[in-house]
């Protein structure tokens, strides 16, 4: 290789070097707060590395399993509760008073938006399903015990939509 | 070692050998892209939970992968045309930028038009979702910085620094769904260990993934062309093959 390429060369690795230390700096410095959500846990006790948890009347989304048995609705409008935890053992009440996305079930993933309210309940103006990397065919699914049923709503909810 | 590569940087030979494999790459995307699609958007099982809905994985995922694989292939050839100062890799790198930028976008789209029904939203401010926004805005970057210099030995300069730091964009991409928490999912399809998707849905998958390589690989390859028509216009070889298809 002559001269200047190797220096062309040590000059391009230099650079791509200099910028995978910059953006690895950068985002070892801003982690936690690339995180789209809280979880549950870090709700109740704070977040791992700095400690900090949400105040109350903060914005805030959490992300977590839906606690199965948790969901009450009421029968007359379109308000539900429920529970959101994690692996970790943190559990938040959230409300939300609008309609559930498809994937709603107890049990799935879920990512609510609101804002943190008294008693550490979330009261939520978006609940978004999460969906995991698992695909499989209906039957497959059955023979596994997994169903998916969608939330049916009466009339009366549907009328307050 | 590498010395027998050097002789195919010559415009006209880099020419010949692209309209030579041109049709090789574009019934090899026909065919696998029809396979691929039909297969699985008609014949595919449903999924348990999201029904005929996720189908949409069969544009999306190609789409998203292929982007990301477009954008090394650029950078590998804006490297090998910086440091070696090879025309041909940087006429190459030209071509791939529009089509890169075009996959993104669908990805994007697809994903958006996922996304609404299933997660019940358009667009999150998701770490993946994000830094797939952020390709889109470098290639466009790239295009545009090509674009804008007359001299295109200063253009490709230019662009080709941009398109190679922009590679610390890809594993940002890759990675981002492991790092931070985020709405959108792990990916399905792993190397190491089993894909979690049954066969009869992932193998339509896979050749819908390899049917839009080829696909890119095709366009490239025509645009690569025509890269080489328009920078070697005054050539001899140039000239004589306009006579030849009988241009004034």
């Amino acid at each position: 290789m002559n001269p200047r390429r190797k220096k062309r060369l040590t000059l391009a690795v230099a650079l791509i070097g200099g910028v995978a230390a910059i953006a690895s700096l950068l985002l070892y410095a801003l982690n936690s707060n690339l995180n789209l959500f809280y979880t549950p846990t870090e709700i109740v006790q704070g977040k791992k590395d700095t400690g900090v948890k949400p105040e109350v009347g903060q914005r805030i989304r959490v992300g977590g399993m839906v606690t199965i048995g948790s969901m009450v609705r009421d029968p007359d409008s379109l308000h539900v509760e429920f529970a959101v935890h994690d692996s970790l053992g943190g559990e938040v009440i959230v409300t939300y008073d609008d309609l559930l996305p498809d994937l709603f079930r107890e049990g799935q993933g879920i990512v609510a938006q609101g804002v943190l309210v008294e008693g550490g309940k979330l009261q939520a103006t978006e609940v978004l399903a999460k969906h995991d990397e698992n695909y499989m065919p209906p039957e497959v699914a059955e023979a596994m015990g997994q169903t998916h049923e969608k939330l049916d709503y009466n009339e009366e909810q549907k009328s307050s939509y | 070692m590498w010395k027998w590569l050097h002789s195919y940087a010559d415009p006209e030979r880099a020419y010949n050998l692209s309209g030579k494999l041109l049709p090789w790459f574009a019934m090899l995307a026909t065919a696998l892209v029809g396979i691929g699609s039909v297969w699985g958007l008609v014949f595919a099982p449903v999924d348990y939970q999201m029904g005929d809905s996720y189908r949409i994985i069969f544009i999306h995922v190609p789409a998203a992968s292929m982007s990301m694989a477009a954008y090394m292939a650029m950078a590998t050839s804006a490297f090998i045309g910086l440091v070696w100062q090879i025309k041909s890799a940087d006429w190459a790198a030209a071509a791939i930028a529009p089509i890169g930028a075009v996959i993104t976008l669908i990805a994007l789209i697809t994903g958006a038009t996922w996304g609404k029904p299933m997660w019940g939203t358009w667009w999150v401010w998701d770490a993946r979702l994000t830094a797939e926004l952020v390709l889109l805005f470098l290639y466009l970057g790239i295009i545009s910085l090509y674009a804008s210099f007359e001299d295109k030995v200063l253009a490709a300069r230019a662009a080709g620094i941009l398109a190679i730091v922009g590679v610390i964009n890809i594993p940002i991409i890759k990675y981002s769904v492991e790092w931070w928490s985020s709405l959108h999912q792990p990916s399905t399809i792993r190397i190491t260990e089993k894909s979690a998707m049954p066969t009869e849905m992932l193998y339509p998958l896979l050749i819908n993934i390899l049917g839009f390589g080829m696909m890119i690989g095709a366009i490239t390859l025509i645009r690569f062309r025509a890269e080489i028509l328009a920078r070697n216009g005054m050539r001899p070889w140039v000239r004589e093959l306009a006579k030849a298809e009988g241009v004034k």
